[in-house]
């Protein structure tokens, strides 16, 4: 039992942190808290839904599709709700913020007309492949949500510390008007980072859906704000502190629900993110990356 | 010039006077013929209906005004009694179903009310009803308290006070179930309400609830309280949720290995389960007013009368406004008079009236007596249960 709650809690934890990871990266660079990611997550586990059971394809192709939909889903965002906003004289620092709330919503209610409002079976033969140990059923799906979260988040440190993308992405989020007299082309820096981040939520998006074969449009909300919970746990902008953050929390959750009162599931589980932050304010992982900014 | 002017006028006045005497005549001589036990053959009377038509909830207003049509259509064709509907909107608003049931009520010819559609509604349109003594019927209003408003207040819908426990009952008997657990959303009233039910049918029936679980509305990941449940091994688990999530509860129930039937309260009642679990969801039980597959000349023959009129299949809301009218019409031929306290005496004696949803009585209160169907879905449709 104990065994089994764990694998409960890894995987809601690892799809937590891949959702995180999405959140931190725009705030690290931008600076911005993107409400809409919840969304963008959504359309993905929908594209998922659609690709798969809909037109029959396999789950290869329900992937490629998702991460180009919410691509296309997160250069609109910034192209058209983030970069009009920047820079401009008399702009309140919050309004980006509203302004992805204005997409989440939009997004949310265009589900609903394009879905409907009911729940969507994720019906793939892959998500049904399991085997058993003794009593404890374990499917392929929550192994290769765990893999698909860590390898994610080594491959994005990786590639924020040793590349040149990385590199430039990086100075951007240091001080996006020295980076920009330094040479660094700062607005094609931030729309990739936007889209990246949408791709990572539409991953997560099908990840979800073939884990617990439910999607519907409400769900993004829900995961939006467990996502932004996580990275003030971890560590605004950080990496690692996002899937740390991501795992903690999927964890708490199964274990009060296995060992306490479900009533109390989420109650608890943000009361400890409080005591935590009460006693490392910076979150757990976050250092310079957050005191640099004003 | 003048004079033949003014009396044109006078002729005019005379006639129109004339005309509205008759007016006012006619509809006197109408109501007094409905009246009067000595008209002898039918009873004739005029009904209103408050029905939820336009807005977001329409397709129940159509649905149940479909239904009362329908049986209309049917009554006045036999001639014991001879109906006329007077429809109104109620947009599914408390203020609007109101002043259309006002407006119904000031019609000293219209004897009774049916309707409106939802229990919010009835629960600002019931007392006024009460107070003017008008009998007053819900053919969809399943909230507890409805026909506690007043005497003159009935329904004819299933409560879910009587629906969840019949199911539990039919459930516990066959699997000889000892022990359940209680998996319910903790956000809604709707659902919150479910597991009052369950849990005081539990207790009365001296089942061992081995846990109560919760969980919210849109949630995704049940996979914590299903294991939990697992593993302290229930008969059955009694839930009470919304279509929308109690379909992937048991589709990831299934899929952790927990095998034990479910039962679950009237929101969870949808073949959209199916649509959504697929096979998972064989082995869920639900009590339900209506059944459409029943083997009963009588439903078939509704069925097939209501599909070929309306171009559907007729759903729980038709049913029960079909067989309300039907009420109506019976309480009526008994009362052998168009008079509201003599129609509201003689349906408070109806009694094991035989109808589409199955035998049915109200009890003291003006509240359903009657046995619903329970149901389980086996080999992916609903089924009886035995």
């Amino acid at each position: 039992m104990l065994l089994e709650q764990l694998i409960n809690g890894i995987t809601l934890g690892s799809i937590y942190a891949i959702v995180a990871l999405g959140f931190t990266l725009v705030f690290g660079v931008l600076g911005i808290i993107n409400m809409a990611h919840g969304e963008i997550f959504m359309f993905g586990a929908f594209v998922g839904v659609m690709v798969t059971s809909t037109l029959g394809w396999p789950i290869w192709m329900a992937f490629l599709a998702a991460i180009i939909v919410t691509a296309i889903l997160g250069y609109m965002l910034e192209r058209f709700a983030l970069r009009p906003l920047r820079g401009k004289k008399g702009v309140s620092h919050l309004a980006p913020l509203i302004s992805t709330i204005g997409v989440s919503i939009l997004l949310e209610n265009l589900s609903h007309h394009l879905f409907g409002a009911g729940n969507h079976p994720f019906k793939n033969a892959f998500a049904e492949i399991h085997f058993t140990i003794g009593s404890i059923t374990i499917y392929v799906v929550q192994i290769v949500i765990f893999v698909i979260s860590v390898v994610l988040m080594m491959a994005l440190s990786y590639w924020l510390s040793k590349t040149r993308a990385g590199k430039a992405l990086r100075a951007t989020a240091e001080n996006l008007d020295t980076a920009s007299i330094l040479g660094v082309n700062t607005r094609q820096i931030i729309t990739l980072t936007v889209v990246m981040a949408s791709a990572m939520g539409g991953i997560a998006g099908i990840l979800v859906g073939m884990a617990f074969n439910s999607v519907n449009p409400q769900m993004g909300l829900s995961m939006g704000l467990k996502g932004l919970a996580i990275i003030i746990l971890g560590g605004m902008g950080n990496v690692k502190g996002a899937m740390a953050g991501g795992l903690i929390l999927g964890l708490a959750e199964t274990l009060i629900v296995a060992y306490g009162d479900s009533g109390y599931r989420d109650a608890i589980a943000f009361l400890a993110i409080i005591v935590i932050l009460l006693i490392r304010p910076q979150g757990l992982f976050g250092q310079k990356t957050s005191e640099g900014r004003p | 010039m003048r004079k033949i002017l003014n009396k044109s006028f006078l002729l005019f006045t005379v006639l129109l006077l004339v005309v509205l005497t008759a007016c006012s005549n006619n509809s006197e001589t109408s109501g007094k013929k409905g009246d009067s036990k000595e008209s002898g053959k039918a009873v004739e009377a005029k009904i209103g209906v408050v029905s939820y038509l336009t807005g977001p909830g329409a397709a129940y207003g159509e649905a149940i005004t479909n239904g009362f049509n329908l049986a209309k259509k049917e009554i006045n064709a036999k001639g014991d009694v001879k109906i006329d509907l007077v429809v109104e909107d109620s947009a599914g608003k408390q203020e609007q179903a109101l002043s259309a049931a006002q407006k119904l009520m000031s019609d000293d010819s219209i004897v009774a009310l049916l309707g409106p559609t939802l229990s919010t509604e009835m629960n600002v349109v019931g007392p006024e009803a009460d107070l003017n003594g008008i009998p007053i019927m819900g053919t969809s209003t399943t909230a507890e308290g409805i026909p506690q408003i007043g005497d003159y207040v009935f329904r004819n819908s299933l409560p879910e006070a009587l629906a969840i426990p019949a199911a539990v009952k039919k459930a516990v008997d066959k699997y000889k179930v000892k022990k359940v657990a209680i998996l319910y959303g903790n956000d809604d009233v709707f659902t919150k309400s479910g597991y009052d039910t369950m849990k005081k049918t539990a207790e009365k029936m001296k089942l061992d609830v081995v846990t109560t679980e919760t969980f919210q509305k849109g949630q995704a990941d049940y996979n914590a309280q299903l294991t939990k449940i697992k593993g302290l091994q229930p008969d059955l688990i009694l839930c009470s949720a919304l279509y929308n999530e109690g379909a992937v509860i048991m589709d990831q129930a299934r899929k952790l290995g927990i095998d034990v039937p479910f039962v679950g309260g009237n929101g969870f009642n949808s073949p959209q389960v199916i649509q959504i679990a697929g096979q998972a969801a064989d082995g869920l039980i639900v009590a339900t007013p209506w059944f459409g597959d029943k083997q009963d000349p009588k439903v078939q023959e509704f069925v097939k009368k209501y599909e070929s009129e309306y171009g559907k299949k007729p759903d729980q809301f038709a049913a029960q406004a079909y067989d309300a009218l039907y009420i109506m019409a019976e309480a009526l031929k008994n009362a052998g008079e168009a008079d509201r306290d003599a129609l509201r005496d003689s349906l408070a004696e109806i009694k094991d009236f035989p109808g589409i949803l199955g035998k049915f009585s109200f009890d003291k209160d003006g509240d359903v007596v009657m046995d619903p169907t329970v149901l389980i879905i086996k080999d992916g449709k609903f089924q009886i249960f035995e």
